[in-house]
């Protein structure tokens, strides 16, 4: 008996899944193609006030956002990283890439806060999501992207809805968090002067979660920009399409630059939306 | 104090656990808690509570930590559903109220004080005050003219826009009871409400509570595992223990009845002095002289020396007291003052001072030690009671000392 020397393959999964990619494509790409169009609205509307709003109106924006949230040295910080990015010659693929990576938080979080909501408040649900969202943290993107592209298309739509499955796991995890961290006796108390679920969940867990809930849109904007690069690779634009093409052309300048820009980027976002976090403790 | 129903409590079990229909069962068939735990590994948090609470009172529910006195409280307003059992608020069972019904008792009737005091961080005091009115949609304005109210009545308007955790923990709870008056409530719940104090500020805080209920009669349920705030802010008591409830009754009557060795352990250490009141060990075993007119020194003398005492307390028709003549002051005034009118009040005693008949053996003591005779006690009208003398006081005291070391008087 050489069952256990495992050296057939006994199951073929890899099979199966790719019928299973076939079937799908074959029969609900019309479907796929219309899940994608409120990601796609969303993302051109952005791309178009990113790409044609002048780069000072934007640089003064960030600004600010960034003196409003976090304070004089983020926003001395924001400036220097937008003008930089400016002088490097990437300022359109820079906000391409905003583009992207704020079409892929607001639904990251249009779909993530529930969810996280509803893990917090029910261990089945809890137990139900947790495993998908160890395969999106997990699964090399490279496994995913083909499907995707089948499934959607190439392009920077479909570049948005790979960084959304990639970017949606932590959001939905320090939710469901946040809401589990309330306190048992604030609830309690709430139930005592005769809240209801709902008014329990808007008036005391969702406040109080709102830190952990902001610190999730931080690692979300973290990992939705680095599956920049990744993007890149089924055509979508923006500073990681400089990346690639230094990689495929050996130009290691030009992809350097690209990665430094990408790093600046995210820096400067995780500092404002850090400050977001930490400001929403108290508001006087 | 009326005697009107408030609520009541009929045969109240909670069981924490899988299959509380079985644990009930194990109950019935005679097994104990600690039997019932270890073959189900299920935990009986109350058993078979059964009490009714008056209208106005402080009713305290004492006992030990595990003693099921929180799990009991948190049944009143479900909090914690009670697997069988019903209570009933003025007539109405909650056990089986809708969940409507329920939310409506919770706003209105019933609120609530935690012993961590559960404020809401994120909201300020007078946001916190006004949270219950908040949740059943009183207008803004409104919730917030009422809850400067209550925070008035607590005594700390000026830190309305200040967030709990600036606070102390004394004012702390203050805005949680403040929390709770804003809603005005019927029935109010204190969990170990001022146990997470120190002991100067719970004291302050328990005198604050007592003179509140001057002003508003409510009923207030007050858990506490401290003896002594249950003897000084209680009109009653309930002792639990193991779940269930021991004993029901006012501070004295359980000292000096204690239904089992676990209540008397309980008051061991405690100052009986400082529970049983003047107008419990008081005797009218001494010669009233009533003062009528044209009843002069002499009727009273002659009435002292017929009974054999030496000391005779005078009243107006009225019984209201007036004070105390000596046989020796009696023959004094009749050597000197031969009229016939009304020399009564020559022959008076000076600093004579009646005691109040709700007054402590404590509050009562020095004036028991130093004067010569019985001292005389009157109710809050003055009327005369009776009188204490060094004999009762003393034999009061050994009395309870036996009954708390548990030997037979």
């Amino acid at each position: 008996m050489n069952f256990f020397e495992f050296e057939d393959r006994l199951i073929p999964l890899g099979d199966w899944i790719q019928f299973l990619v076939d079937f799908l494509v074959e029969n609900y790409r019309g479907f796929f193609q219309t899940l994608k169009l409120p990601v796609e609205k969303t993302l051109e509307t952005l791309e178009w006030g990113f790409t044609s709003a002048h780069p000072l109106i934007i640089m003064a924006i960030f600004a600010f956002l960034a003196w409003k949230l976090a304070g004089k040295r983020v926003t001395i910080f924001t400036l220097a990283t937008l003008f930089f990015i400016g002088m490097l010659g990437l300022w359109e693929d820079a906000m391409i890439t905003m583009a992207m990576v704020m079409s892929s938080v607001i639904f990251c979080g249009l779909v993530g806060v529930p969810l996280g909501i509803m893990s917090g408040r029910s261990d089945r649900a809890e137990v139900a999501i947790r495993p998908f969202l160890d395969a999106m943290q997990t699964t090399p993107a490279f496994v995913y992207i083909v499907p995707v592209v089948m499934l959607f298309s190439i392009g920077t739509v479909s570049g948005v809805l790979a960084t959304i499955v990639f970017a949606m796991p932590p959001i939905i995890r320090l939710t469901s968090l946040g809401i589990r961290h309330v306190d048992k006796e604030l609830i309690e108390a709430a139930q005592a002067f005769g809240a209801t679920p709902k008014q329990t969940l808007f008036k005391v867990q969702i406040p109080l979660a709102m830190p952990s809930i902001m610190a999730g849109l931080n690692q979300t904007i973290m990992m939705s920009l680095s599956m920049v690069v990744i993007a890149a690779l089924i055509g979508a634009g923006g500073l990681g399409s400089p990346v690639f093409q230094g990689l495929n052309t050996l130009d290691i300048g030009l992809a350097s630059v690209g990665g430094i820009s990408i790093v600046l980027m995210a820096m400067m976002l995780d500092r404002i939306t850090q400050g977001l976090s930490k400001k929403r403790k108290r508001k006087k | 104090m009326s005697t009107e129903e408030k609520v009541r409590i009929e045969n109240l079990f909670k069981v924490f656990g899988s299959k509380p229909k079985t644990a009930l069962k194990m109950l019935k068939e005679g097994k104990d808690k600690d039997q019932i735990h270890e073959e189900t590994g299920m935990t009986i948090g109350v058993q078979d509570a059964s009490f009714t609470i008056n209208k106005g009172e402080i009713f305290v529910v004492m006992g030990l930590s595990g003693s099921g006195k929180s799990t009991l409280v948190r049944m009143l307003n479900r909090l914690i559903e009670p697997t069988s059992g019903a209570v009933y608020i003025d007539g109405e069972n909650v056990s089986t109220m809708t969940d409507d019904e329920l939310t409506e008792v919770r706003r209105k009737k019933m609120c609530m004080v935690f012993q961590s005091f559960a404020l809401m961080p994120h909201l300020n005091v007078i946001d916190n005050v006004s949270f219950g009115l908040e949740l059943s949609g009183v207008s803004k304005e409104e919730r917030y003219a009422r809850a400067s109210d209550a925070l008035d009545q607590v005594g700390l308007t000026v830190y309305s826009e200040n967030y709990p955790d600036e606070l102390s923990g004394g004012m702390q709870q203050r805005v949680g009871l403040a929390r709770a008056l804003a809603v005005d409530p019927d029935v109010l719940l204190m969990d170990e409400a001022f146990s997470a104090l120190d002991p100067l500020i719970r004291c302050e805080m328990q005198d604050e509570l007592i003179a509140l209920q001057e002003h508003s009669q409510r009923t207030i349920i007050f858990i506490s595992h401290d003896l002594d705030e249950a003897i000084k802010i209680g009109d009653r008591i309930a002792i639990m223990e193991g779940g269930r409830v021991v004993q029901v009754g006012t501070p004295e009557e359980i000292l000096q009845n204690p239904a089992d060795d676990y209540v008397r352990a309980f008051f061991k250490g405690v100052d009986p002095t400082n529970i049983i009141t003047a107008g419990d060990i008081s005797r009218n075993t001494q010669v009233q002289v009533i003062r009528h007119e044209g009843d002069g020194p002499a009727t009273a003398l002659q009435r002292l020396r017929n009974h054999d005492r030496d000391y005779g307390y005078v009243m107006n028709k009225k019984k209201e007291f007036v004070g105390v003549v000596s046989q020796e002051n009696l023959q004094r005034v009749l050597k000197y003052s031969k009229l016939d009118s009304d020399n009564l009040s020559l022959a008076l005693m000076e600093d004579v001072t009646p005691v109040l008949s709700t007054d402590s053996m404590q509050d009562i003591l020095s004036e028991v030690s130093t004067k010569p005779y019985p001292i005389p006690v009157v109710d809050e009208n003055n009327k005369y009671l009776g009188v204490i003398s060094k004999n009762i006081f003393l034999r009061t005291l050994d009395k309870t000392e036996e009954t708390i070391n548990g030997e037979e008087i």
